[in-house]
């Protein structure tokens, strides 16, 4: 089967890849997350519970505080962070976090990214062109 | 983007290594966001605090701390946000001491950069309020709401690495709310109520707040009757607004200074409302506080107390004492505190058994290891944005009125 390509706007980040992690709720590391377990902990997220270490994670909207902008660098540095994110829309804490942790960020997809990925399926990111890859959905 | 010559030198390491790096990330958040050039700013604010900055973001400060102190020193005047830990009173409430160790760290790096830990998220009522048009990088999202919508300032929401990035090259990207065009209403709501007290206004904040689909959305309220809302009021709001919303701005018709009517604010024919009533209120109230009424803490922060709201929980708990099965913790700034001890308000609070936190908020103290270690779960607020934030820590909240959390908070369980 032929890969799916979806554009979004250029990204912040190195190229990453890894398996989807979706759900169309929003995201903040510190209103969502245990950081130090690595699975989603808010109780009224989709993703309650579910790990995403090495994920690439697709959700809607970056939601919350500033926290985030630290967290991810963080995260990373303890290798206990998602290999990529994928929003509808970003915010500009996100992406700051994204820039001082190099951390592979795309958002601002034609369609909804959340409808066009599902959990499982094997992705490849290109922040640099803002290009996603689903291997065998094309 | 297009960079000034001086922008140039820096890029090129001409100031040093920590202004080279801050300027190379803020060119790529810039492209990211399509600005076009940096903008100067007047003041920076970093969130800090240790929970978020972790052993990673400490030894960031302290790499940057080593470098010489003109090439390190902060260019522009630069605040702190609420801290993880109250060196005076950690052992008190049985902080972790790992944790207040990596804050004295962080405090030291910080010093050593120029930056003065005001430890506030409310330096506009405390520090220097913000001035109309003026641009800003302001680092705490309650921060931000209230100057661009309340005070007519310009800044985005500006994470600690960005934050510090600016207060060390004295600028930031052009995008957002710097430019007058993503600074009109997007959304309308026309109120039927008006919010009776600061929970309220939380609400409020947090009824828009669910209703943002981005960043960019920014909210026109109508319908405001009676005296104006106060500033605390406009707190409450604005920071449950950008809690839940992640929303950065907000115009109250006659009351915001860049809405003096509603067309004034739409670039076009304003959009239908939505309608918020009292039964909105309520029930959105009523999602915090189910099940039984067995409590553990009650607190009021996020964001700290204005000095005002001291006066106010002092006079509710002048003569009472807190159950001894509840904690009831209260968090300020430490300008605050001290005018709290000059007025009495600090001894009353203290004599009823409450605890007067400076220089935190209750969710960046590292919640859940505090949580655990008193064996809180049940957590009664006033704060609608600490309702939001809260759940993720393991807790329950409860949101009721100051009055009532006072109350129960002296009769040992939900009243």
């Amino acid at each position: 089967m032929a890969d799916l390509v979806i554009k979004g706007h250029a990204g912040i980040g190195p190229r990453a890849s890894g398996e989807a992690l979706v759900a169309h709720d929003n995201f903040s590391a510190r209103y969502d997350l245990d950081r130090v377990k690595g699975v989603f902990s808010r109780p009224t997220h989709k993703l309650y519970g579910e790990s995403f270490l090495q994920k690439v994670l697709v959700l809607n909207i970056a939601k919350g505080g500033v926290a985030t902008a630290w967290m991810l660098h963080t995260m990373k540095q303890r290798n206990m962070a998602p290999s990529a994110l994928l929003l509808n829309w970003a915010n500009p804490i996100i992406a700051q976090g994204a820039a001082f942790a190099d951390f592979p960020l795309i958002d601002r997809f034609k369609n909804d990214i959340t409808h066009q990925i599902e959990t499982g399926d094997l992705v490849e990111v290109d922040p640099l062109s803002g290009t996603v890859t689903v291997r065998g959905r094309g | 983007m297009q960079l000034t010559n001086y922008e140039e030198a820096m890029l090129r390491g001409e100031f040093g290594e920590p202004r080279r790096q801050a300027l190379a990330r803020q060119v790529k958040i810039g492209g990211f966001f399509d600005a076009i050039d940096f903008v100067e700013v007047a003041q920076a604010h970093i969130m800090a605090d240790t929970e978020s900055l972790g052993e990673a973001g400490v030894q960031h400060l302290e790499e940057l701390a080593c470098y010489p102190r003109d090439l390190c020193k902060v260019c522009i005047p630069t605040l702190t946000d609420p801290r993880g830990a109250d060196f005076n009173a950690y052992e008190r409430i049985n902080q972790n001491f790992s944790f207040v160790e990596l804050e004295r760290r962080a405090v030291r790096a910080f010093r050593s950069l120029g930056v003065m830990m005001t430890d506030t998220c409310i330096n506009y009522q405390t520090v220097m309020p913000p001035v109309l048009g003026e641009h800003l990088a302001m680092g705490d999202t309650g921060v931000v709401i209230y100057s661009n919508s309340v005070q007519g300032a310009r800044t985005n929401y500006e994470g600690g690495p960005s934050a510090l990035a600016s207060a060390l090259t004295g600028r930031t990207a052009r995008y957002g709310f710097h430019l007058d065009e993503k600074r009109r209403g997007t959304a309308l709501f026309h109120l039927e109520v008006t919010p009776r007290n600061w929970t309220e206004w939380g609400v409020l904040g947090g009824i828009v707040g669910n209703a943002m689909g981005s960043y960019f959305q920014v909210p026109v309220i109508d319908g405001i009757t009676g005296p104006a809302p106060t500033s605390d009021d406009l707190k409450h709001f604005g920071a449950a607004l950008a809690s839940y919303g992640s929303t950065a701005m907000f115009h109250i018709v006659g009351v915001t200074p860049e809405a003096p009517n509603v067309r004034a604010v739409f670039d076009s024919t304003p959009p239908k409302s939505t309608r918020i009533s009292l039964a909105d209120i309520e029930a959105f109230m009523a999602g915090y506080g189910e099940g039984d009424d067995s409590l553990d803490v009650v607190v009021f922060a996020a964001p700290q107390l204005s000095i005002i709201e001291l006066e106010k929980v002092s006079e509710l708990l002048r003569g009472r004492s807190i159950s001894s099965g509840v904690t009831l913790l209260i968090a300020t700034n430490p300008e605050n505190k001290r005018a709290a001890e000059r007025f009495g308000f600090a001894d009353v609070i203290e004599e009823s058994g409450a605890v007067l936190l400076e220089g935190v908020c209750f969710y960046n103290m590292h919640a859940r290891e505090l949580g655990e270690a008193n064996g809180w779960a049940r957590l009664m607020t006033n704060s609608a944005k600490l309702t939001n934030i809260i759940g993720g820590y393991g807790y329950d909240p409860i949101l009721a009125e100051m009055e009532r959390c006072v109350e129960s908070a002296v009769a040992g369980k939900i009243v």
